[in-house]
């Protein structure tokens, strides 16, 4: 356009140039792909390379097999339908749920089952509020336990063996994506999801070994048969619980 | 000429609005201005952005990003609203804290305020398995009478809120067993009946007519007596319930007797120690004391 000769009407200003990417569609389109992806750049990308985005605390650790295969379950029955799994850093769901989420706790969650729909309460922390038997109870019949709730009953988890040979499958998975997960881990994936409802099993003392502080106890009762409420609670035990709030030092994340 | 149209657009004769040149067919589009008080909302949208990114914290950077004027964080605030209601709490219950459970009784202000923070905390963490007002399930024993597995001194009571029962992640748990006598093989098919005969016997139940009581009495006083005594009035010390009363945590129908023998019973609780502060446990206490017959 500088070549425009002096006789040319001069009224073209810089906003009647729209009209290249008006009237040429692939301009356009290479336009709309730059605008885009400057908005991704700013408010997408820093989250993979600020450190500060995710907080250091210890005791994070990738999910147990069974506890992997429960969060499956929760995912399956749509359990993040009504519950959330985010304390929001208010005063009163600091009050109610204990201490606010943070980033680090659900950096192992492929995706994260944060939410915003609360038909039922928030169970970020819902790891050791009730007793194995409780939440098998409530799993079953909710209205046994708390007269009041409208929460389904979800009776066939109990009685459903948990299919699990896809588990070292899923764990490798989850490792493409981030999860730290070992070859040793991969390795014993469905030994060390036996063991974990068994004290009793020779292996069981190999998965507090790989996940530290697992919890392994018979879930739903019965140490021998692996049910699909088995992984969920010990998946619903685990929530919320791996950072030990006495040693976290909330100063020193202030974001 | 085209251009002429292109540079200086026709003005249309019924609105007095210019067009904006484009036509099809025959039909012109009027280049109608945007309604000016939409157009200065949206001005002042952007100026508004402009501020927020300067007085919050905006925009990412190499290593951090931009604190904003005051350096505001959620986190920080959300700290300061609880220091603010922590103040607030310690203020009125001056002497909470400190005071035994002897000295919060005769203190009817102590008193009022325990047992209010204490029915928030019930409602809250403990209505799920003990029913509101402390009725509790079949399983969950009732707070609300004067019937106690554990012990229902307050110094008891605060021990269990603390370090709750079977609850294995706890080094202080409660704990103690019922066995399960006939998944174990401890005791045979007929024992188990004839101990579950005599056992309601002790209680004041209906017995069968044919039962051999006598039986049911050894059986008894060889595996039953070393918890529940020989009476069957229980040990609070074990978490042994009496079996001479008529509350039964798991309910009195032959069926339910016999199913504890079987499998044994293990109910558990949770510790609170980690999740509660130990002035709301304390209040708890006093709380659930005052449901039933806190002794």
């Amino acid at each position: 356009m500088t070549n425009v000769p002096a006789t040319a009407p001069r009224k073209t200003s810089l906003w009647a140039k729209h009209k290249i990417f008006e009237t040429n569609s692939i301009i356009l389109i290479l336009g709309v792909l730059i605008v885009i992806s400057i908005g991704g750049l700013v408010e997408i990308a820093p989250l993979f390379y600020l450190q500060s985005t995710i907080e250091k605390v210890k005791g994070v650790r990738p999910y147990s097999p069974l506890e992997l295969a429960g969060r499956a379950i929760y995912v399956r029955e749509g359990c993040y339908n009504c519950h959330s799994q985010m304390i929001r850093p208010l005063r009163d769901e600091v009050e109610r749920y204990g201490p606010y989420s943070l980033a680090a706790e659900s950096m192992y969650d492929k995706p994260f089952q944060w939410g915003s729909k609360r038909t039922g309460p928030d169970l970020a922390r819902v790891g050791g509020k009730y007793s194995d038997e409780w939440q098998l109870r409530h799993l079953i019949d909710p209205r046994a336990v708390v007269p009041q709730s409208i929460m389904p009953a979800y009776p066939w988890l109990a009685t459903t063996d948990l299919k699990y040979n896809d588990i070292a499958i899923d764990m490798k998975v989850n490792r493409l994506s981030g999860v730290p997960y070992t070859d040793e881990m991969i390795l014993n994936a469905e030994a060390d999801l036996r063991a974990q409802i068994n004290p009793e099993d020779p292996g069981a003392a190999d998965v507090e070994r790989r996940y530290p502080k697992a919890i392994i106890r018979s879930f739903a009762g019965d140490p021998k048969r692996v049910t699909e409420a088995d992984a969920l609670i010990a998946y619903l035990q685990v929530l919320g619980t791996m950072v030990d709030f006495k040693l976290y030092d909330n100063k020193a994340n202030l974001r | 000429m085209a251009d002429d149209k292109h540079t200086q657009p026709e003005v249309d004769r019924l609105t007095g609005i210019a067009t904006t040149g484009h036509e099809w067919d025959g039909i012109k589009e009027l280049n109608t201005p945007l309604p000016r008080w939409w157009l200065w909302t949206f001005y002042v949208t952007i100026v508004w952005a402009i501020g927020y990114m300067v007085v919050y914290p905006a925009i990412p950077l190499i290593s951090s990003h931009t604190v904003g004027l005051f350096g505001y964080t959620n986190r920080a605030a959300v700290q300061v609203e609880l220091d603010k209601l922590q103040a607030q709490r310690n203020a009125q219950a001056a002497g909470l804290a400190d005071a035994t459970f002897e000295q919060i009784k005769a203190n009817p202000d102590l008193n009022r305020i325990a047992l209010a923070r204490g029915k928030a905390a019930f409602g809250d963490n403990c209505m799920g398995c003990h029913g509101a007002g402390g009725m509790g399930f079949v399983g969950y024993p009732n707070l609300a009478d004067d019937d106690w597995i554990w012990g229902g001194k307050p110094e008891q009571i605060q021990q269990t809120i603390l370090h709750g029962i079977r609850w294995d992640q706890n080094t202080e748990t409660r704990v103690g067993n019922m066995p399960a006598f006939g998944r174990t093989g401890m005791l045979k098919r007929d024992e188990i009946a004839e101990s579950v005969e005599y056992v309601r016997s002790l209680a004041g139940l209906d017995v069968e007519k044919t039962a051999n009581l006598a039986k049911g009495k050894e059986v008894f006083a060889a595996n039953c007596a070393s918890c529940h005594g020989d009476e069957g009035k229980g040990n609070q010390e074990l978490g042994a319930p009496s079996l001479t009363d008529a509350i039964w945590l798991y309910g009195n129908s032959r069926a339910a007797m016999t199913e504890g023998l079987v499998n044994g019973r293990a109910g558990a609780m949770p510790a609170w120690s980690g999740r509660l502060d130990a002035v709301t446990i304390k209040a708890l206490t006093v709380y659930v004391g005052s449901l039933g017959g806190g002794q």
